[in-house]
């Protein structure tokens, strides 16, 4: 119990400092952190395969996605950091308080949700549950790969070109 | 049974790309026309969807099951409709070839995303085909690969991601208290539970989440930016069925099929379908560009079609699907004529365009026809719908929005006949001497789309019973 | 129900509300258009947790896990899209600032 508070407040901190940190290149990683953290939760959920998913899809693929576009853009020099760090602390210094409102709400109005209780035979892997009953769900997943590999051709194709 | 609707475009762009990719190249564009006149035909004449029915492979060995009512009929036929139209516009304005074939295999995708959104009766798959549809217009929107493109695109993007957020959440929510993401079942958890904070909050997500999709009035922020810069098919395309399909046309279902017509959400559609009306009109009358127009007047009639649903009862439905198939015809059809107009004088600016009526003798008589479709005069299609939506308001007490739906039709008058008169009527302006009609391949789909607006009006009562009022049957229970 | 789930469900969703926040702060309030998308992924992120949670505590771990494959999947081609778009913006304009957009917020 203990060890799952601590996860939700490092899942928590680590989103917040991905998106207050300067360098875009942090927030990158920062963003790799956050999807990590959330794998350990989803295991401790008893959701083995999704983490997996999540762990090598989001913190990887997608990190080096990211992270490869960041250092496509040129840093900024010592002083624009320094002004720009100004900046967005004036634009962001709304977030924390809001944070904070937002808490305090949620803690005065608690409600249960009227949790549905699942039938007797239930089936306890997702392998089976993907297959067999979700199929639409993995027609779709083709169509949008397929979608996802048109956008490259399309999207990034002149660029290899020049 | 159906699942054909969604393999044929599939299995197309696998054929598409297959070893013979220099001989499927110059068959492409007739196979995206078969697969569209198919789609249309399967409509219109039932006895083809049974014939096809019994080629239903992949329903026999995978246990997917898709069902159709009159609602995903009435869909079916304004996708087949607007791809044949994208499809021959997309011919005449691209020269390359490379993007051309591109373009079709990412409208064969699309197409398969929107059937799906039709058929499913699930809340996440549902969502699976809306990501489809979003993920190629986000890449249709941006193939042009111009600035503005890119602008609009990202927009989209953001905003779309954003209202799928919402609805995932919702979606996670219906499944604490429903345990199921099946429609019906979802439906059965919120009838015995219908007021609890969760119910509400997910209810609410999930409408914000059609508000943004549909680019309804406080939602609207990407609806000109993606419509006036993608290019000219897209813009068909997205005007005339992409927004109506993933936004509005799952408003109608969800609304319809699990959360039921309470008069807390009737009131919500109520007061943002006629922001809609009023604020999309009144900002359509004030632009100078042809398509930013035709995407601020597009919003407006989107806010007829939830004014009508807002009614909550059978006719007002059946009137708000029979304005969702009039807009997706007419606007189509507008899009295709504002391409007309940029294609042959190279501008949108209204205000440089003058008297082309004379040299662009067809697409002036369409575009009238779907001006005056559009504001609701008789006896063109618009006016029916038109009117069966504010007769709907009327009969279920909301005389307010029933007398501004009319006064939103003055100002939608209003506005076409300002652009008309611009760009269409008056003396010929300098320099455009040389314009002359576009070719056939925006000709041809111009003519069928202004028979179809003008076949809906005059034929009206040959539909009606067969066409339009079995849409309010969803209501029911 | 899992016997943890009554005690787990109040903090996990206050955790999700607040990634919601700082997500929705992020794609509002920022210039950069990397950054944007950044928000947009914590945004899924919390979207997913939910969907996690919402099976573990009704005991359907196994459909919520399906959900979530699938979720993931269609994430990473929005995202790749997304950044290809980006990068578009980056070669007309040289920088990844969105003020060069005209009023983004619509």
């Amino acid at each position: 119990m203990q060890l799952d508070w601590f996860i939700i407040f490092s899942l928590v901190t680590a989103s917040l400092w991905t998106v207050m940190t300067r360098s875009l290149l942090r927030s990158g990683i920062g963003l790799a952190l956050t999807s990590v953290i959330l794998a350990i939760f989803m295991f401790r959920l008893n959701s083995p395969l999704a983490a997996v998913f999540e762990l090598s899809v989001c913190a990887g693929l997608i990190s080096v996605l990211f992270i490869s576009t960041i250092s496509l853009t040129h840093p900024l020099s010592a002083q624009e950091k320094i002004q720009h760090m100004w900046v967005r602390l004036a634009r962001f210094w709304f977030l924390p308080l809001l944070v904070i409102v937002l808490v305090v709400g949620l803690l005065l109005m608690r409600s249960r949700p009227q949790i549905h209780m699942p039938l007797a035979q239930d089936l306890k892997d997702a392998r089976v549950v993907l297959w067999n009953f979700r199929q639409i769900d993995l027609l779709g997943q083709a169509i949008v790969l397929l979608a996802g590999v048109f956008g490259v051709v399309v999207l990034f194709k002149e660029r290899q070109k020049k | 049974m159906f699942s054909w609707l969604i393999l044929l475009p599939f299995l197309g762009v696998i054929i598409l790309n297959l070893p013979f990719r220099a001989l499927m190249r110059r068959a492409a564009f007739w196979l995206c026309v078969f697969i569209a006149s198919v789609q249309v035909c399967a409509v219109v004449f039932p006895a083809v969807c049974l014939w096809m029915g019994k080629l239903d492979i992949l329903g026999y060995i995978l246990k997917i099951n898709f069902t159709l009512d009159n609602l995903s009929r009435v869909m079916l036929l304004c996708i087949g409709m607007v791809t044949f139209t994208a499809v021959f516009v997309e011919r005449q304005m691209r020269r390359d070839e490379d993007k051309f074939f591109n373009f079709l295999n990412l409208l064969l995708l699309l197409v398969a995303g929107l059937n799906g959104i039709v058929m499913v009766r699930d809340i996440f798959s549902l969502y699976v085909f809306l990501e489809i549809a979003a993920v190629s217009s986000f890449i249709l929107i941006g193939s042009n690969k111009d600035f503005a493109a890119f602008e609009g695109a990202f927009k989209y993007i953001v905003l779309s991601v954003v209202a799928t957020v919402l609805m995932l959440s919702a979606i996670a929510l219906f499944l604490i208290v429903a345990g199921d993401t099946g429609f019906s079942s979802i439906s059965a958890a919120l009838k015995s539970s219908p007021d609890r904070f969760f119910v509400i909050l997910a209810i609410g997500m999930f409408l914000c989440a059609c508000f943004i999709k549909s680019g309804l009035m406080p939602f609207h922020g990407w609806v000109p930016d993606s419509y006036s810069s993608a290019p000219a098919s897209v813009s068909i395309l997205l005007a005339g069925i992409v927004t109506k399909a993933v936004g509005v046309y799952t408003l109608i279902r969800v609304v319809s099929a699990v959360f039921g017509f309470t008069p807390a959400i009737k009131s919500l559609l109520l007061a943002v379908g006629a922001l809609s009306v009023v604020a999309g009109a009144l900002a359509a009358l004030g632009q100078r560009d042809f398509k930013r127009m035709l995407a601020y007047s597009s919003i407006s009639q989107v806010g007829y079609i939830i004014l009508g649903l807002g009614s909550g009862t059978a006719l007002g439905v059946a009137g708000a699907v029979f304005h969702l198939f009039n807009h997706s015809v007419f606007k189509s059809l507008l899009f295709l004529n504002s391409a007309a107009v940029e294609l042959e004088t190279g501008t949108r600016d209204m205000e440089s365009l003058s008297g082309l009526n004379k040299r662009m003798p067809l697409t002036g008589i369409t575009s009238v026809l779907a001006s005056l479709s559009c504001a609701g005069i008789p006896p063109l299609a618009g006016f029916w719908s038109k009117l069966i939506i504010i007769i709907a308001l009327w009969m279920c007490g909301q005389y307010f929005y029933a007398c501004l739906a009319v006064a939103a039709s003055v100002l939608t008058l209003a506005y076409f006949l300002s652009m008309q008169r611009k760009i269409f009527f008056g003396k010929l302006g300098e320099g455009l001497e040389n314009v002359k009609e576009a070719g056939f391949g925006l000709a041809f789909p111009a003519v069928l789309l202004a028979l179809v607006t003008v076949g809906a009006g005059l034929f009206l009562p040959l539909i009606i019973h067969v066409f339009i009022f079995p849409q309010g049957a969803i209501v029911g229970g | 129900m899992n016997e943890l789930a009554p005690q787990l469900f109040w903090p996990c969703t206050l955790g999700i509300a607040m990634i919601f926040v700082i997500g929705l702060y992020c794609v509002l309030f920022t210039y950069n258009l990397i950054r944007a998308l950044i928000g947009l992924e914590i945004l899924i992120k919390g979207v997913t947790l939910l969907i996690i949670l919402a099976g573990y505590i009704t005991a359907h771990e196994a459909l919520a896990q399906s959900l979530v494959i699938t979720l993931i999947v269609i994430e990473v081609v929005v995202i790749t899209v997304a950044v290809g778009v980006v990068l578009g913006i980056r070669k007309h304009t040289g920088s990844l600032d969105a003020r060069n957009i005209r009023n983004l917020k619509g």
